[in-house]
């Protein structure tokens, strides 16, 4: 473990520190301590570039995995730093007063998933969606088939193949017998 | 007296704010009256011949005008040519997948064409929804928004098969086959209900004219 690393656990109680590359790591935060890891790193460790900021949905734990990668372009190093918060109640710290783009993924952020943060610019606009009324689409409960069906008109005749079925059919027919 | 001569009631256009509901038309399409005999004939002629497609792709398989536009495929060559406006232009060729945020722009894009125009859908997403059949937000087959007069299909269509469809749609269009417009016309109450039905903030006028 690195110096970055035993200092952020040290500090604000990083853990999981994973070298995926050479010039990107990995390390796990708690969601209330996001924030103040997020400004740490932009004003003390260099880490001065937000470069990217999503969700990932792991229903199976029953979270919202938040994933903010920075930069720091002095050492040419990236840091993901991931926080996981209750996808019951997914209320996350603004981080918008550190990066001015940060209200951008965050307006992404709260129409995909539900995910607020309270305080930061426009978060309550649509962003890429136009009169929505569904729950938020990127939720893997949220069945994309079915509100499919239900709203746009189909065009009946239509047939779909499972693909590794229909060509295991179609090139082995003796296989299937 | 026909049908045809009587006036609808004019459209409520509820979906704008109240003060500016008189700036738009509140007046429904009407059907085209064509011409008698031979008149009709050459008008339909010289609009086969001067296809004027609207420079507006909707969708991935937009890209495949681009080709066709160049030396190679050299769509010119049949008197079609892209315009910038809907004002200008007699064909709208739908390129591929249509997002409900996209439709809005088509339909919008559409009723500001001049008659007579047609609708040309590429792409099997057109058809029946192509491999967005699953999807949250892209409409499953065009012709339940708007009139299609030809369908291209594949994904992509090659620039060959759109040039063949472009000289489909001519044989339609020197028959005066192509009802596409008339048929929007004719049945614009149930299109613009099918529109309302998925378009959820209808923010323009009920013809955007």
């Amino acid at each position: 473990m690195n110096e970055l690393a035993k200092e952020l656990a040290a500090r604000y109680g990083a853990r999981d520190w994973h070298d995926r590359r050479g010039d990107l790591s990995s390390t796990v935060v708690d969601p209330i301590r996001l924030h103040d890891t997020l400004a740490w790193l932009k004003d003390s460790a260099g880490y001065a570039h937000l470069s990217f900021a999503t969700a990932v949905d792991n229903i199976e734990r029953g979270v919202f995995t938040l994933t903010y990668t920075v930069r720091n372009h002095e050492q040419g190093h990236s840091l993901m730093v991931h926080a996981d918060v209750d996808r019951a109640n997914p209320v996350v710290d603004s981080i918008h007063l550190l990066w001015g783009q940060g209200w951008t993924y965050q307006r992404e952020m709260k129409e995909w998933f539900g995910i607020d943060f309270p305080g930061s610019p426009r978060v309550d606009e649509e962003f890429v969606l136009e009169g929505w009324e569904g729950p938020p689409m990127m939720r893997r409960d949220f069945d994309s088939l079915a509100y499919s069906d239900a709203t746009y008109e189909g065009r009946p005749g239509r047939v779909t193949h499972d693909p590794a079925t229909r060509m295991q059919e179609r090139l082995y027919p003796e296989a299937g017998k | 007296m026909s049908d045809k001569k009587i006036i609808p009631a004019p459209l409520a256009n509820e979906g704008l704010p109240p003060d500016e509901r008189g700036l738009f038309c509140d007046a429904a399409p009407r059907e085209y009256e064509p011409a008698r005999g031979i008149m009709e004939d050459f008008a339909n002629w010289a609009r086969s011949e001067s296809l004027w497609i609207l420079g507006f792709g909707t969708g991935c398989g937009a890209i495949e005008l681009r080709p066709l536009m160049t030396s190679r495929f050299d769509m010119y060559r049949y008197g079609i040519q892209p315009r910038p406006t809907p004002r200008q232009s007699s064909v709208f060729v739908i390129g591929g997948y249509a997002s409900v945020k996209t439709l809005k722009r088509i339909v919008r894009s559409y009723e500001q064409m001049m008659g007579p125009k047609f609708v040309v859908a590429l792409g099997s997403c057109t058809i029946n929804g192509g491999m967005y059949w699953d999807s949250y937000n892209t409409i499953k087959r065009i012709d339940q928004y708007i009139p299609v007069d030809v369908y291209i299909t594949g994904c992509m269509p090659r620039p060959e098969a759109l040039l063949a469809g472009f000289q489909e749609l001519k044989k339609i269009i020197r028959a005066g086959r192509a009802e596409g417009q008339n048929e929007y016309a004719r049945n614009f109450e149930w299109f613009k209900a099918n529109q309302k039905k998925v378009i959820k903030d209808w923010n323009m006028p009920d013809y955007n004219w």
